[in-house]
């Protein structure tokens, strides 16, 4: 094949899901020529699995995204067709947003973005293989021959590399959604050295919404207030539409148990492994058979199709099977299928190969971020590309790398786990995968990360200048707080009886009032009046603040303690061989992911305290042996 | 590893039989034959690992005899530090044993830091943090019972207790969190809040059983502070005498102390007692005014037990009664000494005065109550159910003050749950109750621990 020139870019983003757009669009934000290579242009940030965003820390992942300045939270709030604030029950610190997308507007609203960026170019084609010198990036060639030359190249190619489709005993060549699946790159990446793992994930059956029986099912609607995840939005959707709640029954774990032996999952087919934390119908039964019924969530993919997602279901039962299990739950009992489930396996790269950058140990320049990373989910494919994408145009502007800390983000927690612990299967955030996370709210995203967003050029002028003034608001108010006195007068002795607090015996403090667990600031409010009027983001920012100061504090000791063992680095080329003290197991661990600090060190798996301590002392004592030379 | 070459004596300073001259690292066996002799003239080189040698060292300088000596040689990795080790066992008394320091410090070994043998048993990988902490104590301990408390913990007794906290809190906290990852799911359980102060509450009376024994603990390794008072002549001295003549005394002259502080350590039916400054009160004509200053009410306050002296032979005197009002509220034994003349104390006074403690007649002179007295001790300290071997016992500071952190931790939890604060914010509690549980046994990795740990040991081990 005759091999051309065919254009020289700052930064190529090969591939254009959720982590691709987002690793695209942060590179053109911030100044770098920016060139999107994918297979499909009509599948720009497609969503192949669950048609929702969000949830428990993902769902403050997509605020964290948008106060880097990224996009995914923008185009939800434009194109969701139902939106929620789970967890309310609980403390601040928990409660997270989910929205259910409009499956085809999300993908167009993200095009569109992408479309009216300047700096970018968006290209449809096949890299099949990257150009690297001296073990550094230059570019990468296509199918036809098109070299496109870069100084940084991101892969954001998901599930595509190797990826198989297995459905019963059927199991082809495909990327997700019968796409065309990315074979040669896969190889050229082996032949690169970089080390790859096999995982598995699967989807669940799409059925008719105008066959399924409602009335046998429970409602799900939207929360009634206007809900975003970005702070910049001001329009809100106000038609939602709702999912639907039903319930496996006794009929469908007995067509799983009979026919356990076609499922590809337990028939040995499917060697790859699958995320524990999301299993198929077929774990779940088997797993926990002393449960008598399972939830079955149906949720429609938009506004302008009947197709119904039955997350729950998923499954990698042959087809014919698929039917029946269907119609064993109520309400299903006529629902036709439109799309079977199936399981996919796929290449991912082992990601203690990379930084904390996302850029590849082996080849500089080359970052990897999304699912080929070992993740699952659209929301940690985003934070990866957006982190990959900043860091990449970081690197050709000549600017100071950003990674975030996990005091800092979830995003920070994200790659610090993946860089320092690798994953034995694909990877889903969660809100107890942070040690801080009273630190990491959905409340206070913006106020963690505007900042770093606006510094490296990703939010404007504008959103800065109103971040600055509800920052100060927010100052001012709890200050005010904690310097006014509340006398014990009938309206407060009022409404302190209204909640069944303990009423007021002298003067207090408003803040101290406000701490009493019964005590809401909206009520407090009535007595003390704000200095200026704030918004409801700003009350609730004072009351969470005033409310769990305590906590907060004991968090930040928290931190502080974990900064302490985070600044104290590990000098490069430390000769772990040398230090015998150390357990095997964490001495291969620990040469493999070359942590930076001993805060990494301790959070490698196979890396015992014991071997910390050893390696404390040494570095205390300064008797690294250096590696020779 | 490569590390220098240590030297130290490992025992303590002071006259004894024999004194022990400790090395260890690469170079320890090659400066042992530098300086030793056996008859045979074979180089401990060529000797077999964990084998003891008769001989003589010599100062290679001015090829003068130092020292006759058995040196153990014992080869890596199956040692204390997992070094080669040498132990020179030579004559005790501190000119001699010095001489061979100086002599294998001259020879190119170094003068070992507080603690570093143990320092390096535990960076080679030989024990664990815990069981660090437990050497040391085991190298204290006063009695056979402290030293059971030693072992057990290098068994990792107290491991296994606190590790059993942690697993019932590491449960509670993973229900909490699947509640939160995953709202909408009924597979799970709601972590109530009654099941969250159940749980926590359960945790600090563990906690609270342990910080209870630890008191016990720390007498154990420390020897119980025991003063003697009473008037003049009451036979103070002679009681002293008896306890020390009949037991075996343990450790005597502390160093650094002088002859003035009298700190003799008893085993009394396996309870150490710590015989402290007898003399300076036993010296003393006015014994109320004596206490009155400072040092003796110093050592009267933090004494574990009175020992409070009473003549049978004469009347009970207001200097008697003083003295009983001086001790009122402290553990204490009353004792009514020469019995073997007439009576002449009022001895329903001296019950009344005694209250709840118990009194013992007694008369050293004929030997006779000593039995008793020391039976009495023993019940006073063991309360009857301290006596058996299984009790695991914190007696150590560091533990101590992190079980009290603990505790502190966990009830603040308890407490936020019963005024209605969210469940999410209590497990912040929980969290760092698991943590300070996880720095006892090392755990969780704190990069102060090992600092102060390791200058807490004492020299040569």
């Amino acid at each position: 094949m005759p091999q051309f020139e065919a254009g020289t870019f700052d930064c190529i983003v090969i591939g254009a899901g959720h982590a691709g757009a987002e690793a695209a669009y942060a590179s053109a934000k911030m100044g770098a020529s920016t060139l999107v290579l994918t297979m499909n242009l009509d599948m720009i940030a497609f969503m192949p699995c669950n048609p929702s965003l969000g949830g428990p820390a993902k769902g403050i992942v997509v605020r964290e995204i948008d106060a880097l300045g990224g996009v995914m939270a923008k185009v939800i709030d434009k194109t969701h067709i139902q939106m929620r604030l789970l967890n309310t029950g609980k403390g601040p610190a928990v409660r997270a947003l989910r929205a259910q997308a409009d499956k085809v507007l999300y993908q167009q609203e993200m095009k569109r973005i992408l479309e009216e960026e300047p700096n970018m170019t968006l290209r449809q084609a096949v890299v099949e293989k990257l150009i690297v010198e001296d073990d550094e990036i230059k570019g990468v060639v296509t199918q036809i021959g098109a070299i496109f030359r870069a100084k940084t190249v991101i892969i954001t190619t998901g599930t595509f590399l190797r990826g198989e489709v297995i459905i019963g005993d059927l199991k082809y060549s495909s990327g997700p959604n019968n796409q065309m699946p990315s074979i040669k790159l896969a190889e050229h990446l082996q032949e690169l050295g970089l080390q790859t793992v096999r995982f598995k994930t699967g989807t669940p059956p799409r059925i008719n919404s105008n066959t399924i029986d409602y009335s046998k099912t429970e409602i799900q609607p939207g929360d009634d207030v206007p809900r975003s995840f970005s702070y910049e939005t001001t329009e809100f959707i106000t038609d939602q539409l709702p999912c639907w709640l039903t319930y496996t029954t006794p009929e469908t774990h007995e067509i799983i148990n009979e026919n356990l032996h076609l499922s590809p999952m337990y028939s040995g087919m499917i060697k790859g492994k699958g995320p524990s934390y999301c299993p198929s119908i077929e774990d779940k039964i088997v797993r926990f058979a002393d449960k008598s019924r399972h939830q079955i969530f149906l949720e429609p993919e938009g506004r302008n199709t009947r197709e119904v997602y039955v997350q729950g279901l998923s499954t990698s039962l042959p087809e014919h099977i698929q039917h029946r299990l269907i119609a064993s739950v109520p309400g299903l009992e006529k629902a036709e299928m439109m799309r079977a489930g199936y399981a996919i396996e796929y290449d991912s790269i082992i990601a203690t190969q990379l930084w904390p950058t996302l850029e590849t140990k082996k080849i500089k320049n080359l970052y990897t971020a999304g699912q080929i990373n070992g993740t699952s989910g659209y929301e940690e494919a985003a934070a990866q590309g957006l982190m990959a994408g900043i860091n990449a145009a970081c690197n050709v502007l000549g600017k100071e790398e950003v990674v975030l800390g996990r005091s800092d983000a979830y995003i920070g927690v994200l790659i610090d786990d993946l860089v320092t612990k690798g994953t034995s299967e694909p990877y889903r955030l969660l809100t107890s995968r942070a040690e801080y996370r009273l630190l990491l709210r959905h409340d206070n995203a913006d106020m963690r990360l505007t900042e770093i967003g606006y510094q490296n050029g990703m939010i404007s002028e504008e959103r800065h200048t109103k971040f600055l003034a509800k920052k100060a608001q927010i100052d001012a108010e709890i200050d005010h707080l904690r310097k006014v006195t509340v006398k014990p007068t009938e309206e407060i002795q009022e409404i302190i009886a209204a909640v069944n607090g303990t009423a007021l015996r002298e003067p207090m403090k408003a803040a101290d009032l406000l701490k009493r667990p019964e005590m809401k600031y909206s009520e407090l409010c009535k007595v003390v009046p704000p200095l200026e009027e704030i918004n409801e983001e700003v009350a609730e920012q004072v009351e969470i603040f005033i409310k769990y100061e305590g906590y907060i504090e004991k968090s930040m000791q928290q931190v502080a303690r974990m900064k302490k063992m985070e600044n104290k680095r590990i000098p490069e080329n430390i000769d772990y061989d040398a230090i015998s003290g150390i357990a095997k197991e964490a001495k291969a661990n620990l040469k493999e992911v070359q942590p930076l600090s001993i805060a990494q060190a301790s959070r490698i798996s196979g890396v015992n305290p014991a071997d910390i301590s050893i390696l404390l002392v040494y570095i205390e004592q300064g008797k690294i042996a250096k590696v020779s030379g | 590893m490569h590390f220098d070459t240590i030297a130290a004596i490992s025992t303590p300073m002071g006259e004894g039989a024999i004194a022990i001259v400790r090395l260890s690292g690469d170079d320890a066996w090659k400066i042992a034959d530098r300086i030793f002799q056996s008859p045979a003239a074979k180089p401990l080189c060529e000797q077999p690992s964990h084998t003891i040698h008769y001989g003589h060292l010599h100062d290679p300088a001015t090829e003068e005899l130092v020292e006759e000596v058995m040196v153990s040689i014992m080869k890596a990795p199956k040692t204390f530090t997992r070094e080669d080790i040498v132990e020179i066992n030579c004559h005790g008394g501190i000119t001699s044993v010095n001489r061979v320091l100086q002599l294998v410090l001259t020879e190119g070994a170094r003068l070992a830091e507080p603690g570093e043998f143990t320092k390096r048993a535990f960076l080679n990988g030989r024990i664990d943090l815990s069981q660090a902490e437990a050497v040391m104590d085991l190298i204290r301990a006063k009695t056979d019972k402290a030293m059971n408390v030693a072992l057990n913990q290098m068994e990792g007794k107290l491991s296994h207790l606190i590790g059993e906290l942690r697993q019932a809190l590491l449960e509670t906290l993973a229900q909490v969190e699947v509640n939160i990852d995953y709202p909408e799911y009924d597979d799970v359980e709601e972590v109530t809040i009654p099941l969250m102060i159940e749980k926590g509450t359960w945790v600090k009376n563990e906690i609270d059983e342990l910080l209870r024994t630890s008191s016990q603990g720390k007498i154990l390794r420390e020897g119980l502070s025991t003063v003697i008072v009473g008037r003049p002549n009451v036979g103070k001295s002679s009681l002293l005498n008896s306890l020390v003549q009949e037991n075996k005394a343990i450790v005597t002259d502390v160093a650094g102390t002088t002859r003035d502080i009298i700190e003799e350590y008893v085993n009394v039916r396996g309870v150490p007692l710590r015989l402290v400054d007898t003399a300076g009160i036993r010296e003393t004509e006015d014994i109320v005014e004596r206490i009155g200053v400072e040092r003796s009410r110093k050592v009267l306050k933090e004494a574990d037990l009175i020992l409070l002296m009473v003549n049978s032979s004469e009347a009970l005197t207001d200097e008697d009664e003083r003295l009983f009002e001086a001790v009122a509220g402290m553990d204490m034994l009353v004792i009514v000494n020469k019995t073997d003349l007439p009576t002449k104390i009022d001895l329903e006074r001296v019950y009344e005065v005694a209250g709840r403690d118990r009194v013992i007649t007694t008369s050293i002179l004929q030997e006779q109550g000593i039995t008793e007295l020391e039976e009495a001790i023993a019940a006073l300290f063991f309360e009857g159910s301290l006596e058996s071997n299984d009790l695991t016992y914190v007696s150590n500071a560091r533990h101590i003050s992190l079980l009290k952190q603990a505790r502190n931790t966990i009830d603040d939890a308890v407490q936020a749950a019963q005024v209605g604060v969210p469940i999410d914010m209590i497990q912040i509690d929980v969290t760092r109750t698991w943590e300070i549980l996880g720095e006892i046994i090392g755990d969780t990795v704190q990069d102060s621990l090992i600092k102060e740990l390791f200058s807490k040991f004492c020299l040569g081990k």
